[in-house]
Formats: C-alpha cells, structure tokens, sequence
C-alpha cells in the first residue's frame, strides 16, 4: 500500500491519493491535502467535512442528495465549496475513501 | 484513464417511461458530480419529465417489455400487463427500490441537478405538438430551445441520445 508523507506524518493511502484509514485523520492533513488541489480550507469546509466523516462513522455511503438534506450546507454552496467533482475532492480531504456512488 | 477529460455533456431525453427519463437524470447529475458540464433537452414524450402533472407519475411499461421480470426472476407475463393497475403497480415497486438505493424522485432529482450547475431545457416544437405551456413545465427550466438552437449550444460537447 502507497504511503504519502504529508504535515509532518506518514499517511496510507491508495492508488488514488484518498486515505484507506480514516483514524489517521487530523484537521492538518486535511489543510495539506486541500492545498494540493487547490482549496483553502475555510470553517465551513471543515463542517461539510466533519458531516462526512460522520456519515463514513456510521457507515452509510456519501450522496449528493444526502448533503442537500443534511441541513448543514445545499447542494449549490458544496458544489462552490469544492468545485469540479465535490464529492470526490470532499472525501479526498475528509480521509475517506473514494466515492463510488452514481448518485 | 484517459488524459483528456470529457468538459461537456447534452443529453437529450426523448422518452417519457420511467428507466429512461432516470437514465436520462442520472447521466446528467452524474456529469455534474465529475465536474463535467451537463445540459439536458427534453423533447416528445421526454416532455413528461418535465411535466409538473406527470413528472412524478411516470410509469415502466408492462407490455412489450421483454427485460420486466417479476420478484424472483419470473418472467412477467406479458397478458398480465395489460390488466388496469398492473402497470401503476410495478412502476411504484420500481420507485419503492429506487427511494432504497437513495435515487430521488424525478421533480427532486431536476432540483438536484439545477443546484449542482446543471441546465434544463424544453424542445419547441414537442410543446407545440402536445400544446404545452412554460407554466405546465418544471419553474426552474432553463429555457426552450429549437433544434439548431440546441446544436449551437451544444458545440463542443458530447451529444447522448436517449
């Protein structure tokens, strides 16, 4: 398994740059994996974020839709948060693996 | 993985029976997900998707459908779909399934796609045939668009015919 150097730490990742161990998690690497594909992390980002890793927790699968009910951003606001591909580039930063939903 | 990425999608939705306005609904929001661009032009019975009366109503067709099975596999008897209610009732199992995997119905899933940067557009002349108005249509719709309308914005994309 690729591993990635990365604020100070080793994290695992796979083929893809996404974390395989969410644990391994800090709100650094987050600030570090954001700036690679360009977004600046705001406080904002890091709700949207949180509210993903809460729904990985649980084991439920990440959707659009989901994060439009959430109450926590709307779909227009995540689409502007992370642009070109937000699910993807969320769980990139969020430590979670890559989504693979088709909705 | 190919290097060039895919920037624009249209897809035109021609059809109005429920696994094709999906198909239709779930290519675009899945462009947009990529970060690809998608617009989307409903014309002939596709209209119904953007309907406001029909577009949650939509149904899968019960006869000449050789792919519809019964629960287990069975294949549906084709004899069988013609008795009244049958069609209504394998279209809402059909949505039943679909809510479950998270799949939101047609007027949410506009919605959806709308918020996510995505357009949606009406063909003239399908309104015209079947006398529909803009008020009948989705409110957020983009615009309605003739044939070489729909060309020129569509330069440069890829075109998806459903």
């Amino acid at each position: 398994m690729p591993k990635k150097e990365i604020a100070g730490t080793v994290i695992d990742v796979d083929e893809n740059g996404y974390m395989t161990d969410m644990n391994q998690w800090t709100p650094e690497i987050a600030r570090e994996l954001a700036k690679e594909i360009g977004i600046e992390l705001t406080e904002k980002h890091f709700e949207v974020i949180n509210y993903l890793r809460e729904l990985a927790r649980e084991g439920k699968d990440l959707s659009i839709r989901k994060i439009g009910k959430s109450g926590v951003v709307s779909i227009k606001e995540f689409y502007a948060l992370f642009p070109d591909g937000p699910l993807k580039k969320a769980a990139l930063i969020a430590g979670l693996p890559k989504p693979r939903g088709c909705v | 993985m190919s290097e060039e990425k895919l920037k624009k999608v249209c897809i035109i939705c021609s059809k109005g029976s429920l696994e094709n306005v999906y198909a239709a609904l779930i290519l675009a929001n899945g462009a947009r997900m990529e970060g690809i661009e998608a617009e989307l032009f409903f014309t002939f019975f596709g209209l119904d998707a953007i309907t406001k009366k029909k577009m949650d109503k939509l149904h899968t067709a019960t006869v000449g459908n050789p792919s519809l099975t019964m629960p287990g596999g069975i294949p549906f008897p084709t004899l069988l779909g013609i008795l009244p209610g049958i069609e209504a009732m394998v279209s809402y199992m059909m949505k039943k399934e679909m809510e479950k995997l998270d799949i939101p119905k047609v007027s949410e899933f506009l919605e959806i796609i709308k918020a996510s940067g995505g357009k949606i557009f009406a063909c003239k002349l399908a309104m015209e045939m079947f006398k529909l108005k803009k008020e009948d249509l989705f409110d957020d719709l983009d615009g309605v668009l003739t044939v070489g309308e729909f060309y020129q914005r569509a330069a440069g994309a890829q075109i998806i015919f459903i």
